[in-house]
């Protein structure tokens, strides 16, 4: 099947150039970073993560909102998803795959990684997600190469597939709460100690993978000639709708306990994101604009009236991921180390190093997405 | 007058503290954030060593650096000279930075800037050991959280999961920022974790920590917190002590006089 991927027009081969340029540039930016040391990137002894463990938190949500078409398709037997379901599953490989890349690139010492399996540690929240992660990874990429593999013969997919499909389901929950228990577990980090971030984690992967799979819809349809339907972008649209409430309904609720409860250590982190603290507020205009693009964005999704209109559909898509987004990758996770366990603000710039692996590995995701949708495009076109 | 002092704030009843102290489980009856030795080791366990340090902080001298420079010296400790890839064991914070949910309203006007010594605590109930995923940080059966800079695998997560800032990365090549090298102890390479190491190397020579030994005033007295007899055991229990952040279950090892 995969020869499918070597046929395209211009377009798709100028596409597929760009982004092996774009790899390279992100491979070399690897090789300087390997030679030097992590220390040619903007992270330092107080903010220890920085984008690229931000990238990894986002996607893992991306890979995990795969189960928002595979659920309604396999467990409800919605057909109205039955074309885009795949999109789903391969979007969650893709997205799976950089996750893992954007955790090597994090590491001082990638050439060791396998000591994770080597001397498997339960008690470590990174032994499970590792765990998880390529579980899913498999998962997703047998259930959806082997449902299509049969569609292209004409038959139906073995009876075997059918209960890994199923576990996906599950599966994808898991995914985002580990991940979740990255940081809900540790002692002294007040925006990450709350009970309700694996759930904001859902909510927020949900609607803006749900966004994302929206948006690839309208792209396949523009470049492909492959239309998922406006019946699925109906359904999408309400289901990141709510899961975009979701979240900046637990939002509230991390403000509220914060800010009513009045203790210091609960409202540093939140202070110093939104408001500003001791002067400093490096994060202040991005967080409102992630707060209020982002409530923006879901009104537009619940007005009949507006979502119906791909332009104002396809703005709010992108205004919903972008403030996930940032929310999520520059909030929690470099906002989480602020204030520093001795009460201090530091500063954090990514440098054009790391940005450029950071790129990269975005690349290489999207030319696995890329290709695997045009096997999938191809055989759903010709069947 | 310190122990007017100490009577005093008993019988105000500092009541934040109090509250953290008693949610903690640590402190249900004073009103200090004082340690209650019964509930610190959990199990002592008869025979065997648990290191411990008590730091004086009235008998540290503003602006003097020996402690810091000896150890930094004796473990080929880097530096760097900026904040960002900064490698320390020990360092000098000022009091309410060490000790943030501590109470500084009405207190001694001099209190608040002091320098209070800090390093890694040694927790007893380490976060650091629990979030690592290939144990590459571990405690050992002496009290000392200790590091394999041969298994670490640099992701960092024992130094979002330290509540204390204890520990450093190696971003750079530690080696050519080393001013005198000392022969005796292993050099690290860029891309691992390190922190204190309560001497490890030193004790097994029957040697007290490089720290401890270069004080000029003695601020720091290092012992077994699991023998009752010990020296610091005994000024433990005569005098009211501190640990960094109890409210976090930690229970570390270091401990401070105020
Ligand atoms: S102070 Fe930090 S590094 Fe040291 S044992 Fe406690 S948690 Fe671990």
């Amino acid at each position: 099947m995969i020869e499918k991927a070597l046929k395209g027009n211009r377009a798709y081969w100028a596409w597929i150039a760009l982004l092996i340029v774009v790899i390279a540039a992100g491979l070399n930016a690897w090789a300087v970073q390997l030679d030097t040391g992590l220390g040619v990137t903007g992270m330092g002894r107080d903010i220890s993560w920085g984008i690229y463990i931000a990238q990894f938190t986002f996607l893992v949500g991306v890979a995990a909102s795969a189960v928002m078409v595979v659920l309604p398709y396999y467990l409800h037997n919605r057909r109205e998803f039955a074309r885009i379901v795949i999109v789903g599953e391969f979007l969650a490989v893709s997205a799976a795959v950089m996750c893992m890349l954007f955790i090597l690139a994090d590491l001082g010492k990638p050439q060791r990684v396998l000591n994770v399996l080597r001397y498997p540690t339960p008690n470590s929240m990174v032994f499970w997600d590792v765990v998880v992660l390529n579980g899913y990874l498999l998962l997703n990429l047998v259930g959806g190469w082997t449902v299509l593999g049969a569609e292209r013969k004409g038959v139906a997919p073995p009876s075997w597939v059918r209960p890994l499909i199923y576990l996906s389901i599950p599966w994808a929950f898991s995914i985002h709460t580990v991940t979740a228990f990255l940081y809900a577990g540790m002692p002294g980090r007040h925006l990450w100690l709350t009970a309700v971030l694996a759930p904001r984690f859902l909510a927020s992967a949900f609607a803006a993978g749900t966004a994302i799979l929206i948006l690839i819809s309208f792209i396949l349809r523009k470049t492909a000639g492959f239309d998922a339907g406006d019946e699925a972008r109906k359904k999408l649209t309400v289901l990141a709708a709510y899961a975009g409430i979701a979240n900046f309904f637990l939002l509230g609720m991390e403000f509220f306990t914060a800010f009513y409860s009045n203790v210091p250590a609960h409202m540093h982190s939140l202070q110093h994101l939104y408001f500003g603290l001791h002067g400093h507020g490096q994060f202040v205009p991005l967080m409102w604009l992630s707060l209020l693009g982002g409530i923006a964005s879901v009104i537009v999704l619940l007005v009949p009236a507006l979502r119906s209109r791909s332009s104002w559909l396809v703005a709010a898509c992108v205004g919903l991921v972008a403030s996930i987004w940032i929310d999520k990758g520059i909030g929690l996770v470099i906002g989480g180390f602020l204030p520093t366990p001795l009460e201090e603000i530091v500063q954090y710039v990514p440098t054009l190093t790391e940005m450029t692996v950071t790129a990269g590995i975005w690349a290489i995701g999207l030319l696995l997405l890329t290709m695997l949708l045009k096997v999938a495009v191809a055989v759903k076109t010709e069947s | 007058m310190k122990q007017d002092r100490r009577e005093f704030l008993r019988k105000a009843g500092i009541g934040a503290l109090a509250g953290i102290g008693a949610l903690a489980g640590l402190n249900p009856l004073s009103a200090l954030e004082k340690t209650d030795m019964s509930a610190l080791s959990g199990k002592p366990v008869p025979g065997r060593t648990r290191w411990g340090m008590l730091i004086d902080t009235r008998s540290c001298t503003d602006g003097c650096r020996q402690c810091v420079t000896a150890c930094h010296r004796a473990h080929n400790v880097p530096d760097f000279g900026d904040r960002k890839n900064e490698v320390k064991w020990i360092w000098k914070s000022r009091y309410e930075q060490a000790f943030p949910t501590s109470g500084t309203q009405f207190q001694k006007p001099e209190l608040l800037g002091r320098e209070v010594l800090t390093l890694c605590n040694h927790c007893a109930e380490p976060p650091c050991t629990r979030a690592c995923p290939t144990q590459a940080t571990f405690k050992r059966r002496d009290g000392i959280v200790a590091m394999d800079y041969h298994r670490c695998i640099g992701c960092r997560f024992c130094m979002a999961a330290c509540p204390y800032g204890s520990r450093s990365f190696n971003w750079l090549d530690p080696r050519p920022a080393i001013s005198e090298y000392n022969r005796e102890f292993p050099t690290r390479e860029r891309g691992v974790v390190e922190k204190c190491n309560f001497c490890s190397e030193r004790l097994a020579r029957g040697l007290q920590p490089a720290c401890v030994e270069s004080c000029p005033g003695k601020a720091i007295t290092f012992g077994d917190l699991n023998d009752p007899g010990s020296t610091i055991r005994r000024m433990l229990s005569e005098q009211e002590t501190m640990q960094r952040k109890p409210e976090l279950g930690t229970l570390p090892s270091v401990f401070y006089i105020i």
